[in-house]
């Protein structure tokens, strides 16, 4: 481990942290220069979010201590942490969605013209200030909310997944001006899963594993597969089959068969086949339908046009109901909507059981205790916080919304960018439950926002753009080139 | 031009209706004039009042039940110190309660943000530790108002007989506490930690403390309303009026998202006028009470499902 610059800019160490039974923290440690973009990495539980909020002043460290320019920090709450130059960019944009923009700077006593100088640095040019926050999409949210963060000029940006729900072009503009914050001198932590990024614009990388920092190293060509090793904490992660060639499809009429599909503004017309066995991913730009079609499928909007075919029959779904009924299961992108978020692991997994256990009667504890313990295991959920889902982490939360269908038995399961702002470890169980679901029968539609992901998880690819299907790609042939020149239009190629 | 439209539709609607409901008012009873309107603005005007308040706090994403309890303390307090007492010494009286207004809103704000105990179960016990302090300053309707006070809200202003004095004192009032605060960041604060708590603590705000303004507001609107119960009447109330629910259904009717961080003060002082109107009509009409009841909650909830569907119809491109 290199030593800790001494000109350190922020300077924690030796902090921990413990929440009743759970030690969150045991003993972090982060250093940041003048200058320097610093990844902090880890896997979910490994408390990267316990030690942002012990960093921004929203919780107290049990033990250690938080330097600023080599002063104790007293920051109590993100009004302080700014007064100390530190400025944190939260995963969930913090702006008030009942304001317009310009209320949002006035109420944290932002200037406007270097607010508006950043916004169309970071490519929204043309963003309304009197437009209310609510009106706006994600992306533009995030932009708007790091937009204010520079306007005021922080000599410590903590930028937390701040790229997960950016479309490419986005992502870049947002690479080169944090690039460009830290040439300035300025002090960056990042936090982020994409490797692609890190290696980009970090200088070094923090890496926590179960509450301890265990390794700071220097960003260079190779370092990924180090950074896994430790964040894996040496166990070798379970290789997942790259490449896989797409099976032969069954002669059975595909499970799922979609034809003309229209609905709304944005999705014009999409068709395609998923058979059983298959998990058929769904490659996107922000915005070019893939939300609409999703939500047709789960029975939440109606078609316009085109036909839904289950099992060779065709279909309409004009209730959730509907579509839970010929097997169409979604789990939704927002985790949030999925979960019932005060209640425990145990009813959150068992709520679709219900229906099938219903007796006239009372609910068959026995039964269902079995089915759930089952899925728990299968998905080795950490369950230290079982008694109520909100306070597992994102990456249990999202097992949960996965682990129910197990639990229930799926014929069709529509995952929506399951993996978002989830780390390594997890992505790669769930790969290998999706492959095991299938394996068992179940035919899966796959939207993803990660390009890598198609190889690992799926057999083929759509690819949608503009509201069409544009390209239908092997998984052997799917690496992130050609899936991005297909999702921006720039193959000619249109499936037959 | 187009956007403050739009932002204001429902306040623009509101106001529609109201002028239709009078011209209805004047169809049913050819003989409604200035002193109709005078008694229809002394009716409303401590409903306005704890409208008003509760608007505040709603829009804060709060909500008060003990604002009618703490109406009926600022009834009480000012009528019983009032009683013989000099208009001098009234008027420091009248600053008194409404300081004590600002306190009693401030302690159901405080207990709130200190003990966690969730709003509505804080001001329920509290609706009941105010009604018990009201019954005990007074334990029957008496006291007395100072005469320029009771002469505030009655008849019309400077010999303009269409001008109510209750709803200039409303107008004044109202305009004079809360467009200040409305332009100020602490305007902006209240609706910001109605409308996301989480996202305003990031941002800075300080969400306890913009909490218990919210709740202090609430308060010295609630001790106005009492005073202008005592105005109307002349003595002091210390059974809680009727002003509980029909703020909350004047809040939610005036555009309030009960949820918090939408909606003003105007359409909610509008729906109050609007409730009292068609009450009034349906005296006029002699329909059962009870009917008229059933009449006026049905409106309710048409005209704010009414809304919901042009909404939804407006969103549409």
């Amino acid at each position: 481990m290199p030593d800790a610059p001494s000109d350190a800019v922020l300077d924690a160490t030796g902090v921990a942290k413990r929440f009743g039974a759970v030690q969150a923290l045991k003993n972090a440690s982060l250093q940041v220069g003048a200058g320097q973009v610093v990844a902090l990495m880890g896997a979910n539980g490994a408390g990267k979010s316990t030690f942002v909020k012990i960093l921004t002043g929203v919780l107290k460290p049990d033990a250690g201590h938080v330097r600023i320019r080599g002063r104790d920090s007293t920051v109590s709450n993100p009004a302080g942490a700014r007064k100390w130059g530190l400025v944190p960019v939260y995963q969930e944009p913090s702006l008030i969605p009942d304001l317009s923009v310009a209320d949002n700077l006035r109420l944290g006593d932002t200037a406007m013209a270097p607010f508006r100088h950043w916004v169309s640095e970071l490519g929204l040019p043309d963003l309304d200030p009197d437009a209310l926050i609510r009106s706006l999409p994600l992306a533009s949210l995030r932009i708007v909310d790091l937009a204010r963060a520079l306007a005021i000029e922080p000599d410590v940006l903590l930028l937390d997944e701040l790229t997960a729900a950016l479309p490419t072009d986005l992502v870049e503009r947002v690479l080169r001006v944090v690039r460009a914050q830290a040439d300035a001198g300025r002090s960056v932590i990042y936090i982020s899963h994409r490797f692609t990024e890190i290696a980009a614009i970090c200088d070094r990388a923090t890496v926590l594993r179960d509450g301890l920092t265990v390794g700071d190293v220097k960003i260079e060509p190779g370092i990924e597969e180090r950074i896994v090793e430790m964040m894996l904490g040496g166990s070798v992660a379970a290789a997942v089959t790259e490449g896989r060639t797409a099976r032969p499809l069954a002669a059975a009429p595909p499970r799922l068969s979609v034809k003309g599909l229209k609905t709304g503004t944005r999705l014009t017309d999409v068709s395609f086949d998923l058979h059983r066995g298959e998990v058929l991913g769904v490659v996107a730009l922000e915005g070019q339908g893939q939300d609409e079609l999703f939500d047709t499928l789960a029975g939440n909007r109606k078609a316009s046009a085109g036909t839904v075919e289950v099992d060779g029959s065709p279909r309409t779904f004009s209730h959730p109901a509907d579509a839970i009924a010929a097997g169409l299961t979604l789990v939704p992108g927002d985790r949030a909507h999925a979960l019932l978020m005060s209640r425990s692991v145990r009813e959150n997994i068992a709520i679709p059981l219900l229906a099938r256990f219903r007796n006239w009667g009372a609910i068959r504890m026995g039964e269902e205790a079995a089915k759930v313990a089952h899925a728990i295991e299968t998905l080795q959920i950490d369950t230290r916080a079982q008694g109520e889902v909100r306070r597992l982490s994102g990456g249990n939360q999202q097992k949960v919304t996965i682990a129910r269908w197990i639990a229930k038995g799926v014929q069709t399961l529509l995952l929506f960018d399951p993996t978002r702002g989830i780390d390594i470890r997890t992505k790669r169980q769930i790969y290998s439950l999706v492959r095991d679901l299938a394996d068992q029968g179940a035919a899966v539609l796959f939207y993803t926002s990660e390009l890598a992901e198609v190889r690992l998880a799926c057999d083929r690819a759509v690819v949608i753009f503009n509201g069409r299907v544009v390209d239908v790609i092997d998984a052997k042939d799917a690496d992130e080139a050609t899936l991005m020149r297909a999702a921006y239009g720039l193959t000619g190629k249109v499936p037959a | 031009m187009r956007r403050w439209i739009e932002a204001n539709t429902w306040t623009l609607g509101l106001a529609v209706l109201l002028a239709v409901l009078l011209l209805a008012t004047k169809l049913i009873q050819p003989g409604f004039g200035a002193s109709g309107l005078d008694s229809l603005a002394r009716a409303a005007l401590p409903f306005a009042l704890a409208t008003v308040g509760m608007a505040i706090v709603v829009i804060a994403g709060g909500i008060d039940l003990s604002i009618a309890a703490m109406m009926a303390v600022a009834s009480v307090t000012g009528a019983v110190l009032m009683d013989g007492a000099s208009d001098g010494q009234s008027l420091l009286i009248v600053v008194g309660v409404l300081l004590l207004g600002l306190l009693m809103g401030a302690v159901n704000g405080a207990l709130i943000v200190l003990s966690r105990v969730p709003d509505i179960v804080v001001t329920l016990a509290m609706l009941f530790v105010w009604q018990g302090v009201a019954l005990l300053i007074l334990n029957a309707p008496g006291g007395g108002a100072a005469p320029w006070l009771r002469a505030m809200v009655a008849g019309g202003l400077l010999g303009m007989d269409w001008l109510p004095r209750g709803i200039v004192f409303l107008a004044v009032v109202t305009a004079a506490i809360w467009l200040p605060i409305r332009r100020s960041r602490l305007g902006l604060r209240l609706y910001a930690i109605g409308s996301d708590p989480l996202a305003a603590f990031r941002s800075g705000v300080p969400v306890g403390q913009t909490r218990i303004i919210a709740y202090a507001l609430c308060g010295l609107f609630a001790a106005l309303g009492g005073l202008s119960v005592t105005m109307g009447t002349g003595i002091g109330e210390p059974i809680p009026g009727p002003y509980l629910l029909a703020s909350v259904a004047a809040v939610v009717l005036g555009g309030v998202v009960l949820g918090g961080g939408r909606g003003g003060l105007l359409g909610p002082i509008l729906a109050v006028f609007i409730l009292r109107t068609v009450r009034m009509d349906l005296t006029l009409l002699s329909v059962d009470p009870n009917v008229a009841a059933i009449v006026e909650g049905t409106i309710m909830v048409a005209v704010v499902m009414f809304g919901a569907v042009v909404a939804t119809r407006g969103r549409k491109p």
